[in-house]
């Protein structure tokens, strides 16, 4: 009799677990996981000194090769930590989700590396942090679209401080800049560290 | 024999269909109900194709665990298998099929119904 008051219980427990391992499987399967929290936090944090060293700069050459040094910067840290949380996690980065976050995501990279040349020869400086946010969080919504949830979500913040950077008075440009590339990264770098495994 | 036929087909047709569903649940259980057969088929699901070792990673499986398990799938035609070689090394990739797709889809129908089922009760 108890028995057979509790056998719905174990099959209603187990059912439940089926859905669950499925759920994860397909997550994993079908997400590219290996975006480095501690990655983004090392590179905010460099984008903040960016920050602080291009807002006071007299030339916009030299404010632009101050942030070019700072995307070259942030490129080797993103890259090598990017590298170790795949190796970490077993995720391929040029295979299956991995590959598809990364043909996403160049492309709005792509794009922002040949407009900063448009935009520099045409001297429209201070529409380079807008462009420069708009692409990148671009990047992210559509790469993230192969990423854990949180990645299409930073993407769209950064759209965000973008669209004001752009349609925003040009004295935002660099503050703009360092609560995106600084503020966001650290912010949304902390949250893929704890939930997503570092 | 006629008679019988008779009689059977009225029946066939009076079953209730969340029975029958259960039915053919219950023998789809049998082929993706153990779990690296569900995890094969649930990872192909979001997936065009993964390689024998984009499987073997993602479930922590062994080669021959594997191995004999995509068989199986591959017997029941809900997954194709297709060998090729990129340079040297050998390449196997495994394809989910319209029948394997609608096997989990089944199958996820089942475990929600038990679930249902068991809070109503």
């Amino acid at each position: 009799m108890l028995s057979a008051m509790t056998s719905p219980r174990p099959l209603h427990d187990r059912a439940l677990d089926n859905l669950r391992y499925i759920r994860q499987t397909m997550e994993r399967a079908g997400s590219f996981t290996a975006v480095p929290g501690w990655g983004q936090i090392a590179v905010g944090t460099t984008a903040l000194a960016a920050a602080l060293v291009a807002a006071r700069q007299r030339s916009p050459e030299l404010w632009l090769a101050t942030w070019l040094g700072a995307a070259i910067v942030a490129l080797a840290i993103g890259g090598w930590t990017m590298v170790r949380k795949a190796y970490a996690v077993d995720d391929p980065i040029l295979s299956g989700p991995g590959r598809r976050f990364w043909l996403s995501f160049l492309t709005p990279m792509a794009v922002g590396g040949l407009l900063t040349v448009v935009l520099y020869r045409a001297g429209l400086w201070h529409a380079l942090p807008g462009t420069w946010l708009l692409l990148y969080g671009t990047g992210f919504v559509t790469g993230g679209a192969f990423s854990v949830r949180v990645v299409p979500v930073m993407g769209l913040c950064f759209m965000i401080v973008g669209a004001a950077a752009l349609l925003g008075p040009a004295a935002w440009g660099d503050w703009c800049l360092a609560a995106g590339f600084g503020g966001l990264h650290i912010v949304f770098g902390g949250i893929i560290a704890r939930r997503y495994g570092g | 024999m006629a008679k019988s036929g008779a009689v059977r087909k009225p029946d066939a047709v009076a079953a209730p269909p969340r029975r029958e569903r259960a039915l053919r649940a219950a023998e789809l259980d049998r082929l993706i109900h153990e779990r690296v057969r569900l995890g094969i088929v649930s990872a192909l699901a979001v997936n065009d194709a993964l390689t024998f070792n984009e499987l073997k990673a993602l479930l922590k499986t062994t080669d021959g665990n594997l191995s004999v398990h995509a068989r199986k799938l591959e017997e029941a035609q809900y997954i194709t298998c297709s060998k090729s070689f990129a340079g040297r090394i050998p390449k196997t990739e495994y394809r989910l099929t319209a029948a394997g797709r609608r096997a989990l889809e089944r199958y996820l129908d089942h475990m929600e119904a038990l679930i249902r089922t068991t809070r109503q009760g």
